[in-house]
């Protein structure tokens, strides 16, 4: 057990930040303050506003240059270099505003009068949701050169990412046609009989309230999904467990898995409790001002 | 536009995007298999596969064919998640009783496992059942919990009806084995989902009002009678839509095996389009195969539901 603590101790920077260049690692920590600074933003009511997706795109683009780099003199640092926390955090966050709008409008469709629009809805999201996520990042790092053209390359990091995030907008949708199913039948016909069109009554109307109701389903949603970006880990990616993984195959830390694992456990206990307890008072709290 | 017009327009437009996207994939695809040297189609099924796979119960050498080997994939997804299933709902019934109990030291230890389990990712659960089981004594010391039971790191040994597990040379043979990497998987799938069949449980049970229970006892009905006349009918009508969606996600997990080497379908998946190059017809192959176990399951619930049987 001793020579487990020990390489927590001797490994702990490379666990955390991956291989990033050493005397660059105020990068990714800095990212590390980004994404939480983001988290606590929009955990607040007051922060509810419609300039909150612009602060995201903002912060989740500045998160990224930062740790790609280029502008500002900064020097790049190809992707296969991020690793541990900030790469997660990374996954997590952005697949989950990626995977956001194709989410809301797969929900939509699903619901939608048209036949053609509902079953192409009905069909993506029960083939996303019906196969394990294991099989898409399979596809993302194995099928996709065979899709696109010779001589087209994404990074792999990148591919990931879009797999996760597809995947993920089967599962928001389903969220959020929950909250539209909740949301009474009156309102659109109140917005139609004030003249508006099936567009702006959506947008307007009901998806504000459907997405309200969604609040603390949609918080749970993102906790299933950060601890689903560990399955990366099987593809190659270095995200916080495939660090630890890293670590702990070097035959010199023969014995040390379990608590290496630990305190990778504990920085995702940490998060998913610290959010799920959130989820819970949000939930009472939009329960005890009714929906306003 | 008319209304009628403007749907049909809006509906070609999504066929058409639909349609576009995959006739473009597919054209690609078709002309990189070719300069690849690649043959598409499922002649490869008949091949002999050539990798081998740890023995289960379905017998596989690697002379055998690909369809063979991924048969034995899908039986060993399907043993592992039929497994998982009922000692998943074994555990979440206690676990759920455990948070109903009115015993502190029960009901709180429940809870804690409740909020560690949830707030963990699934994949790290399994490595460190993984690890642990690696830890365990080597054959010449194996643990005896049980009698005629042995466990070690290269599994459990169980007593069969014939014979019982023994120590021979270096290994143990006899009996019924199990290897680390199902038993793992099998630990980590039962223990995860308990956890939310537990809380279904606990709702389910709440869900029946306390009226029923209390117009039963007025009846005369013993307390357990009253659970099982009435509370538990009641309280299975909330709980089987949610833990189908338990057992079905229990299926889906079943296919991080492939993260400890357990040959389950994904697994298998993977060896053959690493040898075969034939990526998409071996994942689509794995999508029909989760797809037709999913709406099976599925379909077989809803006319349970219905009472159609």
């Amino acid at each position: 057990m001793s020579a487990g603590w020990a390489v927590v101790h001797e490994r702990f920077r490379f666990i955390l930040l991956g291989a990033y260049p050493r005397d660059q690692q105020w990068r990714p920590a800095l990212a590390i303050v980004l994404f939480v600074a983001l988290y606590v933003l929009s955990a607040r009511r007051a922060c509810w506003r419609p300039w909150l997706p612009a602060a995201w795109l903002a912060i989740l683009t500045g998160a990224i240059v930062l740790m790609r780099g280029g502008p500002l003199g900064l020097a790049r640092v190809p992707t296969e270099s991020w690793g541990g926390l900030p790469l997660t955090l990374l996954l997590a966050t952005v697949g989950f505003a990626a995977a956001f709008p194709p989410g809301v409008a797969l929900a939509l469709g699903r619901r939608s009068a048209l036949p053609a629009i509902r079953a192409l809805s009905i069909a993506y999201i029960e083939v996303m949701r019906g196969v394990p996520l294991v099989t898409f990042l399979f596809m993302a790092s194995l099928m996709f050169p065979l899709f696109v053209p010779a001589g087209f390359t994404i990074d792999k990091l990148l591919r990931a990412q879009a797999a996760l995030a597809l995947v993920q907008a089967a599962y928001l949708a389903e969220v959020v046609r929950a909250g539209l199913e909740a949301v009474p039948a009156g309102q659109r016909e109140a917005a139609a009989s004030l003249g508006l069109r099936f567009g702006p009554a959506t947008v307007l109307v009901v998806l504000p309230q459907a997405l309200r109701i969604s609040i603390p389903a949609l918080v749970n949603t993102f906790i299933g999904f950060f601890k689903d970006t560990t399955l990366v880990t099987v593809i190659g990616l270095f995200d916080l467990l495939g660090t630890a993984r890293a670590v702990i195959v070097d035959p010199r830390w023969f014995g040390a898995a379990v608590p290496v694992y630990l305190l990778v456990a504990a920085v995702y206990f940490t998060f998913c409790f610290a959010v799920s307890r959130y989820s819970q008072h949000i939930e009472r709290s939009l329960m005890a001002h009714g929906h306003q | 536009m008319s209304p009628r017009g403007r749907a049909i327009v809006w509906q070609a437009a999504a066929l058409g995007a639909a349609g576009a996207l995959v006739g473009l994939a597919a054209l690609e695809a078709a002309s990189n298999l070719k300069a690849r040297g690649i043959a598409s189609g499922f002649a490869y099924l008949g091949r002999a596969a050539g990798f081998e796979i740890a023995p289960g119960p379905l017998p596989y050498s690697a002379r055998d064919t690909y369809a063979r080997a991924l048969a034995v994939g899908l039986v060993n997804t399907l043993r592992v998640s039929l497994a998982g299933i009922v000692l998943a709902t074994v555990m979440g019934v206690m676990l759920g009783l455990a948070r109903l109990s009115k015993v502190r030291a029960l009901s709180l230890p429940a809870a804690g496992y409740l909020e560690v389990v949830r707030n963990t990712p699934l994949l790290l659960q399994l490595l460190v059942w993984y690890s642990l089981w690696q830890g365990l004594p080597g054959p010449r010391a194996a643990l005896h919990p049980l009698p005629g039971v042995l466990l070690c790191n290269r599994g459990l040994f169980l007593p069969s009806l014939s014979e019982r597990p023994a120590l021979s040379g270096f290994d143990i043979r006899g009996g019924l084995s199990l290897s680390p990497e199902f038993g793992a998987l099998l630990l980590c799938l039962a223990t995860y989902t308990a956890a939310f069949l537990g809380e279904i449980v606990r709702g389910g049970v709440l869900s029946v009002g306390r009226g029923q229970t209390e117009a039963a006892a007025a009846l005369g009905l013993s307390r357990a009678r009253t659970l099982r006349l009435v509370v538990l009918p009641q309280a299975l009508r909330v709980m089987v839509p949610p833990a189908t969606s338990q057992f079905l996600n229990l299926a889906k997990n079943a296919s991080l095996g492939v993260a400890i080497g357990y040959p389950e379908l994904i697994a298998v998946t993977g060896s053959t389009l690493n040898q075969t190059g034939q990526a998409i017809e071996a994942i689509a192959l794995a999508t029909l195969v989760y797809l037709a176990v999913s709406l099976s399951f599925s379909l077989a619930v809803h006319l349970w539901r219905r009472g159609r049987w």
